[in-house]
């Protein structure tokens, strides 16, 4: 399951990285919407993936009977879905409001700020 | 207990939550933010004698024992910069007071700006890897938003570079963290330097250790990954431009201070000698674009790039030394760039331009203004006796120490070529006469600008503090002695998080 | 009248409209039943919030951003200083007690022959429950305003 999910990350990474290789700022904002998929799905792989094991404590015990999956990254994978939502919802608005103002989607006609 | 240690991210998140309630009354918010900012200087003043008379100051956030809960944790290193952000976030509130237009003001700019130094606080005082990331995105987010504020062309165009790259290096920074849990179990940063020093070290940890390089690196604007900054800096509101210029980047570099003094130093031959090549590239070039810069605020942006060379030149030495002058380094530079961007400021209001060719004459109108920006432009040179000469001193007497001839040349050369631009900004836009068709109504005193005064306090301010940092540098020494010495050995750090000496 | 409902209507599809209007109240009662029984099972502040403000959207896409501000009566960023306000409050209790910030602190009593369990964990999760709600609720408004 781990080699298999190791694969996913892998392909969502580079397809995340050849999105935003593109001159359009809407593939742009897709290419970080998978990179920030692809790190959420790594950190899931990463530290191990137990099935049909939920970390609950039965009832009258107070530790719980044999092994389970770790809890943990997946209240960091929670936290960083939600942090990622606030920051594509932004650049979602700054694409819209950059379209609106530049008047067309090309990242080769932004180029009045680069040195 | 000791909540000095949180005060300093409660104050601004209060002060943002306040300012976000009175979003109806812009002069309210004003108070708010002044008044936070003294309690926030304040507060990293607390933290700062507290860490020096006890070394580290920890608390358990919600009474979970390390390495469970979320740690938060002061040293000298953290305390330091604690100050440095209340000193930064004084004075940008004092200078936001008048010179922030109408529009930035009615659409959030104060409790964005609060939001931001809680996240540059919370970076700097978390003891946990994930909680420095969510600090990071805090931060992120309100300089994303304060970096479009008011919607020009440019700053769109400026934010699509700033948020992409800082959002792959977010990315990158999340990946490693999630690497490391797999390897060692843990995301509290003392258990992880802790676990990391009792396995032997492999290829994998120094994989997990370059992708920590790569995001700071990326954040702190160092080479190669550095052109967002110069892209986007220049855009925003000056006030915004100076915080950010003063604040951001050192996130990133203290970042890579901490992680590859506590958690990465098992294979320090292979680690840091990345990093000194990426710190000699990052000077130079910083350094040659902004030669080839005709515009204040850019030229400006570039010598930041060639600074956080310098500061990563420190951590890459990675002697006693070389850490003293990394960590005096970064508080001669926090003061002195904040310094010359509120400057250029105060310049264009004066004329109207950033542009090199269309200012001139202030040196003969304003001589004052000539002074508070000749005294910060030279220390950034490194003249003595100002701050910069003692910081530029330590770092290259310590690369001198180890033989590390090639990037100590790369030092002094972009030391030279430091002054160079700054002759040149003093050259154009205070020495040659006003260019002709300039309106120098403003300049010469014939319309008069009641609040100008308000605007010149904080560069005066800053100007004593980089003359204080100059004339006192033993006690200023002794204190970046201080931190560095407990960077180089981290079982103290270790210990004072988890109760268990190493 | 329907001129007046063309005007409040911002798509003309008679179902969402009529639906939006029932499942508004029903949402924000789930949302309450969600942010409670995060004391102790599944749910709490967040996907309360996020429930909330699913409902306030949907009402946004059948009426139109002007009709939804005069339901919420409060704007938007108000929520989300009153949720950071009320996050804050719930850290400092502990403190009082000589303990570290966030710490929970408990009050339990019996009313009516129940037991009522009241904590700053509750305060917190209320305090997050406005500040998603507040903060989608801004987001999704002025990307609609942009769009128009």
């Amino acid at each position: 399951m781990e080699t298999l999910m190791a694969y996913v990350v892998g392909i969502l990474f580079a397809s995340a990285i050849y999105m935003m290789l593109r001159r359009s700022i809407v593939k742009l904002v897709i290419g970080l919407i998978i990179l920030s998929n692809a790190a959420n799905l790594l950190i899931f792989a990463a530290a191990g993936m137990t099935r049909g094991a939920p970390p609950l404590i039965p009832e009258g015990a107070t530790a719980p009977l044999g092994p389970i999956a770790d809890p943990l990254p997946q209240a960091l994978i929670l936290t960083a879905i939600v942090i990622a939502f606030g920051v594509l919802a932004f650049a979602v608005v700054l694409i819209h409001r950059a379209y609106e103002v530049v008047g067309n989607d090309d990242l080769d006609q932004m180029k009045d700020t680069d040195t | 207990m000791s909540p000095e240690v949180v005060l300093p991210i409660l104050i601004p998140l209060l002060a943002g939550a306040l300012t976000l309630a009175f979003w109806r009354s812009q002069r309210y918010q004003r108070w708010i933010t002044l008044f936070a900012s003294f309690a926030l200087l304040a507060a990293g003043l607390w933290l700062l004698d507290s860490t020096r008379e006890h070394g580290y100051v920890v608390m358990q956030m919600g009474n979970w024992p390390a390495p469970f809960g979320i740690t938060v944790i002061a040293d000298l290193l953290s305390a330091i910069m604690i100050v440095l952000t209340g000193i930064i976030g004084l004075a940008i509130a004092i200078y936001s007071m008048v010179a922030t237009p109408d529009r930035h003001e009615r659409f959030g700019y104060y409790p964005l700006m609060h939001l931001l130094l809680a996240g540059v606080s919370g970076s700097f005082l978390s003891g946990d890897i994930f909680n420095l990331f969510v600090w990071f995105e805090v931060m992120l987010l309100a300089s994303f938003a304060l970096l479009t504020l008011g919607g020009e062309r440019s700053q769109m165009e400026g934010a699509i570079k700033y948020v992409t790259l800082n959002l792959f290096s977010s990315a990158i920074f999340l990946s490693a963290i999630g690497l490391l849990y797999g390897m060692v179990g843990t995301l509290n940063m003392a258990d992880i330097g802790y676990k990391l020093s009792q396995v032997e070290h492999t290829g994998m940890v120094n994989v997990v250790a370059l992708m920590f390089m790569i995001s700071f690196g990326i954040k702190a604007a160092a080479f190669p990954l550095f052109f967002w900054l110069p892209a986007s800096y220049h855009t925003p509101l000056i006030a915004v431009s100076a915080l950010f210029a003063g604040l951001l980047t050192k996130v990133g570099v203290y970042a890579l201070y901490r992680v590859f003094t506590l958690m990465f130093t098992g294979d320090v031959s292979y680690t840091h000698d990345i990093l000194l090549w990426a710190a000699a590239l990052t000077m130079l070039t910083g350094v040659l674009g902004a030669a080839a810069q005709f515009e204040f605020r850019r030229i400006l942006s570039f010598h930041i790039i060639s600074q956080i060379g310098y500061m990563l030149l420190g951590l890459a030495l990675y002697t006693p030394l070389a850490i003293i002058g990394g960590v005096f380094y970064i508080m001669h530079h926090i003061i002195v760039k904040t310094n010359l961007f509120l400057v250029s400021g105060v310049v264009y209001r004066l004329l109207g331009s950033y542009d090199l060719k269309k200012l001139g004459g202030v040196y003969k109108h304003r001589p004052g203004l000539a002074v508070l920006f000749l005294v910060p432009a030279l220390s950034l040179a490194g003249l003595p006796p100002l701050s910069g000469f003692f910081a530029k001193f330590i770092i290259i007497r310590a690369g001198i120490e180890v033989e590390a001839w090639v990037v100590t040349a790369v030092a002094l050369l972009v030391g030279l070529l430091t002054l160079y631009s700054m002759i040149k900004i003093w050259a154009e836009v205070f020495w040659k006469p006003v260019p002709e068709g300039t309106d120098t109504s403003a300049l010469t005193g014939k319309e008069k600008d009641p609040q100008m005064w308000i605007m010149l306090l904080p560069l005066v301010g800053l100007t004593l503090c980089t003359l204080f940092i100059g004339l006192n540098g033993q006690p200023i020494y002794e204190l970046a002695s201080d931190a560095a010495g407990q960077l180089m050995n981290p079982a103290g750090y270790i210990e004072a998080v988890l109760g268990v000496s190493p | 009248m329907i001129e007046d409902n063309k005007k409040i209507m911002k798509t003309n599809t008679l179902i969402l409209h009529t639906a939006a209007l029932f499942l508004l109240p029903l949402q924000l009662i789930f949302s309450v039943f969600l942010l409670l029984r995060g004391h102790d099972e599944p749910g709490g502040g967040f996907i309360a919030g996020l429930v909330a403000s699913a409902a306030f959207v949907l009402y946004l896409f059948a009426h139109g951003v002007p009709a939804t501000r005069n339901i919420l009566r409060v704007e938007p960023h108000d929520l989300l200083a009153i949720g950071l306000l009320l996050g804050l409050a719930a850290m400092f209790p502990g403190l009082l007690y000589g303990e570290p910030f966030l710490t929970a602190q408990w009050w339990e009593f019996t009313l009516a022959g129940s037991e009522i369990k009241l904590s700053t964990v509750l305060i917190f999760d209320i305090g997050v429950y406005f500040a998603v709600l507040g903060t989608i609720l801004t987001i999704v408004m002025s990307l609609t305003e942009a769009e128009e």
